[in-house]
């Protein structure tokens, strides 16, 4: 089993996420030069977050033009996962692979926190094994993550169980207070119909060991977890 | 051939907040005293210089481009060319 973590340039999580799938997780992880990225030998791939392009344009609207973005396309396709994290979810969701957009912040200011955000499916590639309604611990770091969707497509993600991870308060409760950035339905991230692609916001690498958690867990981990138990299915 | 100044301005959807422009109307300009003007949008201005035989066809190069490349996205923004001599 073997996994991609691409770098792009401006991406600066991707060590992180190599560390946690070799170190922690315990899989085979190659970090791949976007430019040099095919698809074929790998189980799973994960776009990281950073500043690819320097966010020129909109986050993510470069990198989503990379050719790599065309062998993650044929990896979401066949039903292989794919993990956007923060900005590697602004990329995924600028090349057309998730639906919506994700605009600057509603106070306008980059937000760096631990937040509580609750798994609504429990179904996707990357939440098999962690029980609806949980609220998990997981940071946040970013200037553009107000997610938006317009009202008919909001319906369409809710139906389709789309809306994998909500922001929350300490109850489990969706509350404007409790939504760091203005996110449309406190949405923190969503899959495709499918499952096997997902992006969030919320940084699940630095979540990953209960040494850098303030609450001593390691919520991340389930995510990365997941995906690997989806891929020996 | 002739070259062209060719504007794409890209703001968000009306359903979209805009907090930088909202802000900008409120803190600014209605405290300034100028409280006829109704409402302010923010956006993103691109002026390009593009090569093309008429006008019409530097603003369909354009819009071939902004929909090719997603240099907005569909979902969030709307967006105007606007082509001069």
């Amino acid at each position: 089993m073997r996994f991609a973590v691409i770098r792009f340039p401006g991406s600066n999580c991707d060590l992180d996420v190599v560390y946690v799938l070799r170190n922690v997780v315990g899989v085979e992880c190659d970090l791949v030069w976007h430019k040099e990225f095919k698809s074929e030998i790998y189980d799973g791939v994960v776009l990281p977050g950073g500043f690819s392009y320097g966010d020129y344009l909109r986050s993510g609207a470069i990198a989503a033009r990379s050719p790599a973005m065309e062998e993650v396309r044929l990896m979401a396709e066949d039903g292989r996962p794919v993990l956007g994290i923060c900005n590697g979810f602004q990329i995924l969701v600028e090349a057309g692979l998730l639906p919506g957009a994700l605009l600057p912040n509603e106070n306008l200011k980059f937000i760096c926190m631990w937040v509580n955000v609750r798994c609504d499916n429990g179904h996707t590639a990357f939440t098999r094994g962690i029980p609806e309604g949980k609220v998990l611990h997981i940071p946040i770091a970013h200037k553009e993550g107000r997610y938006f969707n317009e009202e008919v497509e909001l319906e369409r993600l809710s139906r389709r169980r789309m809306i994998v991870f909500r922001y929350v308060d300490e109850k489990g409760e969706a509350t404007s207070e409790a939504n760091p950035n203005g996110s449309v339905r406190n949405i923190a991230g969503i899959c495709n119909e499918e499952g096997n692609v997902l992006g969030l916001m919320p940084h699940p690498e630095r979540a990953s060991e209960p040494v850098l958690s303030p609450y001593g867990d390691a919520d991340g981990l389930l995510l990365f977890q997941s995906m690997v138990r989806y891929v020996k299915r | 051939m002739k070259t062209y100044i060719v504007e794409v301005i890209i703001e968000n959807k009306p359903a979209a907040r805009d907090p930088e422009g909202e802000t900008i109307h409120r803190d600014l300009i209605l405290k300034g005293g100028y409280v006829n003007v109704r409402s302010v949008r923010t956006g993103k201005y691109l002026r390009m210089l593009i090569d093309a035989n008429s006008p019409e066809e530097a603003e369909k190069l354009a819009f071939e481009m902004c929909n090719t490349l997603r240099i907005y996205n569909p979902v969030a923004h709307v967006y105007r060319i606007r082509v001069e001599e």
